[in-house]
């Protein structure tokens, strides 16, 4: 089947919100390397982000194939507005438990939004989300059993969560902001589409949230963090970027 | 000079040196797990270290990240620290024995002629 322009358009749209999450939320989560909460915990956490940060890597890369410029310039010379990454990912770490729930509730929807795509007619997105397969496992096995544990540990490590979770649960669905191609996306076979993967992903985080012993969040309104994927961000983003491409703003041929 | 401590920035501080003896406190700690990885199906588990854990499920998270991360890997077990036995050190005397014992050593059986010359034969 021939991609349309307007199929191009929907697609580096689908790639640049998968990549800036990426991108984002690995650059958040390493900010706890060297502060992690036990040594094994702290390799474990930084070891995912660097996965997160190779996986956008592999995205911008597909976006260069594209005719979009080069991974280093997309990532580092662009300001917030520009970016389009949803707004749950750019909140602070915060504390280790809204870290935790945080990463819970994202690496779900990026497992099934790669197994999604994992079937799409694009085949260089399919196979690379194919290959991100197993980081995905580890990530959400990982997630499942912190969440079990310290739901079950005691009244302050189970109320610490729940807590986390009645914060980021209304802000995950920041992750599902649809837009104008998802129809043409979803009938070319391309991507199924925001609005089935949140369904999906519902059904398991909520299933694993139940089993832990936690509550579902009420959410009211899904839309009230939505804007991430037009360039409305949180006033976060823009510290986080200044200081994420401060080296390449000193010197952007430098080697490192 | 009296060493103090191992770390040379210690006993260069103007620090107020007490000839108090500190005992230190036992560290708050999670038990110990050994790690066995296995780099192929069907060979050997190797010991690779161990991580610290609060349970089985934890020490498996942990030891993909600390030990498989960047080689091969398709299986790892865990096993708490504290449930391998060991021998003493000072036992270790039991692993001496006479070396004149050639009816143990597979050279002295004859099929290590045939053996040899079968591999002389593979390298011609």
């Amino acid at each position: 089947m021939e991609l349309t322009e307007r199929h191009v358009e929907g697609l580096k749209h689908l790639l640049y919100n998968m990549a800036d999450d990426l991108l984002i939320l690995g650059h958040r989560n390493s900010e706890w390397t060297g502060m992690g909460p036990i040594l094994e915990e702290d390799i474990a956490f930084s070891s995912m982000a660097q996965d997160k940060i190779g996986q956008s890597l592999a995205l911008y890369n597909i976006l260069h194939e594209m005719g979009e410029q080069e991974p280093d310039v997309v990532a580092f010379t662009r300001n917030s507005t520009n970016f389009h990454c949803a707004k749950l990912v750019e909140l602070p770490i915060g504390e280790y438990d809204f870290s935790l729930v945080r990463h819970f509730l994202y690496d779900y929807a990026d497992a099934v939004k790669f197994d999604m795509l994992s079937k799409s007619i694009f085949e260089p997105l399919a196979q690379v989300c194919r290959k991100f397969r197993g980081e995905l496992k580890y990530h959400t096995m990982h997630a499942n059993i912190w969440i079990k544990d310290l739901t079950n540990g005691n009244e302050e490590s189970k109320k610490r969560m729940q807590d986390s979770l009645n914060l980021a649960y209304p802000i995950a669905y920041s992750l599902f902001e649809t837009n104008e191609y998802e129809a043409e996306l979803k009938e070319a076979g391309i991507f199924a589409g925001e609005s089935e993967q949140k369904k999906i992903w519902k059904k398991e985080v909520d299933a694993v949230i139940l089993e832990s012993g936690l509550t579902i969040p009420m959410v009211k309104n899904e839309e009230d963090h939505h804007g991430g994927r037009v360039g409305n961000h949180t006033e976060h983003l823009q510290p986080l970027l200044d200081e994420m491409t401060e080296v390449f703003q000193i010197d952007p041929t430098a080697d490192w | 000079m009296k060493i103090i401590s191992l770390d040379p920035r210690v006993n260069r501080s103007s620090i107020n040196k007490t000839e108090e003896t500190v005992i230190l406190e036992k560290l708050d700690q999670f038990q110990t797990y050994e790690v066995f990885a296995q780099t192929k199906r069907g060979t050997h588990h190797v010991h690779v270290g161990s991580v610290h854990a609060a349970n089985e499920n934890i020490a498996m998270l942990f030891a993909k990240e600390q030990y498989a991360r960047r080689g091969e890997c398709v299986n790892i077990w865990v096993v708490k620290t504290a449930d391998v036995s060991a021998t003493e050190y000072e036992d270790s005397d039991i692993f001496d024995t006479l070396d004149e014992k050639y009816h143990r050593n597979p050279e002295s059986y004859k099929v290590m002629d045939r053996i040899k010359a079968y591999k002389e034969k593979g390298n011609q």
